[in-house]
C-alpha cells in the first residue's frame, strides 16, 4: 500500500461509508512485493501554467515574505527567486495544507503554552486568513499592501509578528502565523528541489550540504577537512 | 459477531521489534500466529530504497513514517488540576505506523540497561538508605535482573547485527568499551562504527576530565553481516538518513531488515495490515482473553479468536488497550490504588549546545547511533551521597546526520532567526555547531499517570489516553547535576560557546525537545498491588495476555529502550514456549 493512500484514508475517516467494502490486507506466504512499484513522494500536479492553491496576489505576497526572511545577499539568491512561494503553494494544495495528519476532533479550547496549538485552522486556512490579515493591517497603517511596502517596513512588520506584539485580529494568532510562515519558507529554501523550491540547490551550496547522497565511506576518514561535494537532488536520481 | 477469522494459537497486536521477535519465536516453536498491524506493509525495496529515502522534507519534517495524530493522539496536562487538551500536531510522541513499527524509523542506539536499572530500589536501599528517595517517587524492582536478561540481550544483538565494543567481558574490563556496563558473555557481533571529527573531539575532551568515553552500541552494521535467521545486512554507508527514515542499504537494524524476511517464509504466520485492534475480548469469568476485536481499513469490525493475546504496540497504546479491554485495575491517583496507567514516565534530558570557532565537523556524514558517550554519571555509577537524587544520564555526542531544515534553529544564542545575519550564522553553524545530549534516567511519581480522557476520542469513538505528567524533584536535581557535567565536557572539547540546557528546568510539554522514550503504565514487578505484569510480562489478572514494550518499565534508564524491550520480548517468548504452553495459567503465584 502506498503511503499517500493512508493519508487520504485518514481524511476519509469521517466519510468511510462511501469507501468500497474490501477486507483488510492479509499477508502470508512471502513478502507482498510487486515489480516496478516505488513509494514516491506525493506531488500535487500544478494546474497548467498556474498555481495549485494560492491566488496570484497570495503567491506574490508569499514571495515577498520569503525574500525578507531569506534575502538575496552574497551567500545566496533570495527566497523568492529560490521558489519558496511555488513550494508553499504546492504544499498547501496537498495533504500538508489540508492538515491531513492533524488531530482535528473535539472542542478547540485554548490551553496552557505546554499544551501547544489548539487552533482549528489547517495550514492552508492559516495562510489564507493570515495573508488577508497582513494586508488589512498594511492598508490600515500604510494604505498599501505588504508587497508595496519597502524592505525596512516589511522587516518591521515581521519583527512585530515574531514577537507577538502586532495584532492581526481575532481570526489569526499572530505568533502561530509567523512560525508557520517562517517554517514553510525555510522548508522551501532547504527541501529537495523536487518540491518546487531550492532552485539549483542554492541553499545546499550555501551551507555545504551534499543533498541526496547515500554513501560517504570514501570521505568519512577525512576528518576535519573541508569536503567540497557537489550536491545532488532526488530529481537527478531519476525519481 | 458476523466477521470472525479462524482461531489461532496466538494473536500479536503490533508488528514492531517486540511483535516480530515474539512471532519469530512462536512460529519457530510451531504455533499458528496472526499479527495485526495498524499501519501498512512497508519494505526496503519499495518504500525506502536510496532513491526514495534521501528526502528530509518527507520523512523528517513531515514525519511521513509516524502514526499521524489524526489517527491517534493523546491528551496532555501537567497536573490533575488542569484540563487535558489533545496534542494535535506532531510532538515527541513518535509512534510507528507500519509493518516494522518504530523499529523502522529509529536511530539505532542498541543499549543494554545497567544492572542498577532493573533493581533501583534494592540498590538504593543498600547503598544509601531510604532517605535518598524524594517524596512520592516510584522506585521498585522489576522482578527480572540484568543477569536474567543477559542471554536475551546477546540473542537480540546477534539478530540485529549490533556494532560495538565490549567493556566488561565475563567480569573483566576491556579497554575501549564501556567499563560500567553489566558483564557480557560475548563480544558484540560487529566492531564499532567509524569515528568522526565530532566523536574524536568528545573522546579527547572527556578523557582530559578523567572520564571513560566509548562508542555507543549501534544498530547499524559496520560490516557486511548475516544474522542467525540467515538474513544478510550490508555495511553502513554513513549517509545519515536514519532517524525518521528507513534504511535503503539493509544496514540499519530493523524488523523489516532483520526478522520479517525470515518470518514471512513461514506458513504458520500471517500479518493483517491496515487493521486497528480495538480491544481484547474476555471470557465470561474475566480470567482469560478469547481474542481481539479489530477494524480493517474499511472500518469493518472483525474478531480474531486466539488462545494467547500479545499486546506489542507502542507503550501508550499498550496501556490504552489494557484500559479499553478492562484488564487490570486502573490507577487512581487520589487513593494511590490500582495499577494500569501508574508509573508513567519519560526521559529527563539536559545537555549543552556547542559552537566552535573554526571546525569542519561535516555532520551530514553519520549514522543514527554513530555516537560516543561517557557513563561516569549514569545510573548508580557514581556516589550519590548528599546529592538528593538517584539515577543519572548517559552523556553523549551523536553524528547522526545534520539536515538543513531540521538544523535551521541551531545557531548561537542571540542570533536572529531570519534575514542575512541568520543566513551567515547558520552557514557557519552548520559546520561548527553541535550539542552534548544527556539522556537521563526517569523515575515516575504518584501524581504522574495515564488514564482514559473523559472528553476527547479517536475517530472510532474510543477515548484517547490522557497523560498527566511533569518532572519530579529527583529528576530535576539529576538534570541540573548532569547539565553541569555536559558544560564541563563542552569546554574541554574546545568549543567557543558552551550553553547548558535543561528540559526539566521548566514544565514538561509534548512539543518541547527532549526524547520520545516514554515508559511505564503497564509495569512488570513482583507485587500485583504495584505492577500490572509479573516478571514474564504476563498479566496478573488475565493469564493468557502478555504485554511487551517500554510500558513494562517501572523506571527509565539513561539509555534508549530498544534492546531492553527486545530482550524482554525474547525472555517472555521463552517463558511462553517452555512454561505457559503446558501450564496455561499464571507463571508466578501470588501469595495471599
Amino acid at each position: 500500500m502506498q503511503r499517500r493512500e493512508f493519508l487520504s484514508s485518514a481524511l476519509a475517516l469521517a466519510a468511510a461509508s462511501t469507501l468500497p467494502a474490501a477486507r483488510a490486507e492479509v499477508v502470508s506466504g512471502g513478502q507482498p512485493w510487486e515489480p516496478g512499484q516505488a513509494n514516491l513522494p506525493a506531488l500535487p500536479a500544478p494546474r497548467q501554467g498556474g498555481l495549485a492553491y494560492f491566488t496570484q496576489a497570495e503567491f506574490d505576497t508569499a514571495g515577498a515574505l520569503a525574500d525578507r526572511l531569506i534575502p538575496a545577499d552574497e551567500l545566496s539568491i533570495g527566497g523568492k527567486e529560490a521558489g519558496c512561494a511555488t513550494f508553499i503553494d504546492r504544499q498547501l494544495a496537498g495533504d500538508y495544507g489540508r492538515g491531513a495528519t492533524l488531530y482535528r476532533l473535539g472542542r478547540f479550547v485554548k490551553g496552557t503554552p505546554e499544551q501547544g496549538t489548539q487552533s482549528p485552522l489547517t495550514p492552508a486556512e492559516r495562510w489564507r486568513k493570515g495573508l488577508v490579515a497582513i494586508d488589512a493591517y498594511c492598508q490600515k497603517t500604510f494604505s498599501k499592501t505588504f508587497v508595496q511596502l519597502d524592505g525596512a517596513q516589511q522587516d518591521e512588520l515581521l519583527r512585530g509578528m515574531e514577537s507577538g506584539k502586532l495584532e492581526l485580529g481575532s481570526e489569526v494568532e499572530t505568533r502561530e502565523l509567523f512560525e508557520q510562515i517562517l517554517a514553510n519558507v525555510r522548508e522551501g529554501f532547504f527541501a529537495d528541489p523536487i518540491y518546487g523550491g531550492n532552485k539549483d540547490m542554492a541553499s545546499w551550496k550555501m551551507i555545504g550540504f551534499p543533498g541526496a547522497r547515500y554513501d560517504f565511506r570514501d570521505v568519512i576518514g577525512k576528518k576535519g577537512q573541508k569536503l567540497t561535494i557537489i550536491p545532488t537532488s532526488l530529481i537527478d536520481n531519476t525519481l | 459477531m458476523a466477521n470472525v477469522r479462524p482461531k489461532v494459537d496466538a494473536v500479536i497486536v503490533g508488528l514492531g521489534w517486540c511483535g516480530s521477535l515474539m512471532a519469530e519465536e512462536l512460529t519457530r516453536a510451531g504455533l499458528n500466529v496472526v499479527a495485526i498491524e495498524r499501519g501498512p506493509w512497508f519494505e526496503t525495496s519499495t518504500d525506502f530504497p536510496p532513491s526514495v529515502d534521501t528526502d528530509e522534507l518527507r520523512w523528517d519534517t513531515r514525519r511521513s513514517m509516524l502514526l499521524p495524530p489524526a489517527i491517534e493522539t493523546t491528551t496532555f496536562r501537567n497536573n490533575r488540576s488542569q484540563t487535558a487538551l489533545p496534542t494535535r500536531d506532531w510532538s515527541l510522541n513518535e509512534l510507528g505506523y507500519n509493518v516494522g513499527g518504530s523499529g523502522t524509523h529509529w536511530a539505532g542506539m542498541a543499549w543494554r540497561f545497567l544492572p542498577f536499572d532493573f533493581e533501583p530500589y534494592s540498590y538504593t536501599l543498600k547503598r544509601y538508605g531510604k532517605q535518598q528517595l524524594t517524596d512520592g517517587l516510584i522506585v521498585q524492582d522489576w522482578g527480572v535482573t540484568y543477569d536474567d536478561l543477559e542471554p536475551f540481550y546477546d540473542r537480540f544483538e546477534k539478530i540485529a547485527g549490533v556494532s560495538g565494543k565490549a567493556g566488561v567481558l565475563n567480569g573483566k574490563q576491556v579497554e575501549g568499551g564501556n567499563i560500567f556496563e553489566g558483564s557480557r558473555k560475548n563480544e558484540f557481533p560487529l566492531p564499532p562504527l567509524a569515528t568522526t571529527r565530532l566523536t574524536d573531539l568528545f573522546t579527547e575532551g572527556s578523557k582530559k576530565l578523567g572520564l571513560h568515553p566509548f562508542m555507543v552500541p549501534a544498530g547499524q552494521a559496520s560490516q557486511a553481516y548475516t544474522n542467525p535467521l540467515g538474513v544478510r545486512m550490508g555495511p553502513c554507508t554513513y549517509c545519515g538518513y536514519c532517524l525518521y527514515y528507513g534504511c535503503g542499504n539493509f544496514s540499519k537494524s530493523s524488523p523489516n531488515a532483520c526478522v520479517i524476511p525470515a518470518l514471512m517464509q513461514r506458513s504458520n504466520f500471517t500479518v493483517l495490515t491496515d487493521s486497528a485492534v480495538l480491544r481484547a475480548t474476555l471470557a465470561e469469568d474475566g480470567k482469560t482473553a478469547t481474542g481481539v476485536t479489530y477494524l480493517d481499513r474499511n472500518r469493518k469490525e472483525w474478531h480474531q479468536p486466539a488462545d494467547i493475546v500479545i499486546f506489542s504496540a507502542f507503550q501508550m497504546q499498550n496501556v490504552r488497550l489494557l484500559l479499553l479491554s478492562k484488564i487490570g485495575k486502573p490507577y487512581d491517583p487520589a487513593s494511590r490504588s490500582g495499577v494500569v496507567g501508574r508509573a508513567y514516565s519519560f526521559q529527563t534530558v539536559s545537555g549543552a549546545n556547542l559552537f566552535f570557532e573554526d571546525e569542519q565537523l561535516n555532520q551530514y556524514i553519520g549514522a543514527g547511533a554513530l555516537s560516543v558517550q561517557v557513563d561516569d554519571y549514569n545510573g548508580d555509577n557514581f556516589d550519590h551521597r548528599g546529592k538528593g537524587f538517584i539515577g543519572g544520564a548517559g552523556i553523549l555526542v551523536v553524528a547522526r546526520g545534520a539536515r538543513p531544515i531540521g538544523n535551521a534553529d541551531a545557531v548561537p544564542p542571540g542570533t536572529p532567526r531570519w534575514g542575512s545575519d541568520w543566513k551567515k550564522a547558520y552557514t557557519h553553524a552548520f559546520q561548527n555547531g553541535t550539542f552534548i545530549f544527556n539522556q537521563g534516567t526517569s523515575f515516575s511519581h504518584d501524581e504522574c499517570y495515564l488514564d482514559l480522557d473523559p472528553e476527547y476520542k479517536d475517530a472510532n469513538g474510543d477515548p484517547l489516553i490522557r497523560v498527566t505528567f511533569d518532572y519530579n524533584e529527583n529528576d530535576r536535581r539529576m538534570a541540573r547535576f548532569t547539565e553541569d557535567k555536559a558544560v564541563e565536557i563542552g569546554k574541554a572539547m574546545g568549543a567557543k560557546i558552551v550553553n547548558g540546557f535543561d528540559s526539566a528546568a521548566t514544565n514538561y510539554g509534548p512539543y518541547l525537545p527532549a526524547s520520545d522514550h516514554t515508559i511505564g503504565g503497564a509495569v512488570m514487578g513482583t507485587d500485583p498491588k504495584t505492577s500490572v505484569l509479573n516478571r514474564y510480562q504476563q498479566s496478573w489478572d488475565v493469564h493468557n495476555v502478555f504485554v511487551l514494550g517500554a510500558s513494562s518499565f517501572p523506571n527509565n534508564a539513561g539509555y534508549n529502550p530498544t534492546s531492553t524491550i527486545a530482550a524482554l520480548s525474547l525472555w517472555t517468548a521463552k517463558a511462553i514456549i517452555e512454561q505457559y504452553l503446558s501450564k496455561r495459567g499464571p507463571l508466578v503465584e501470588v501469595s495471599a
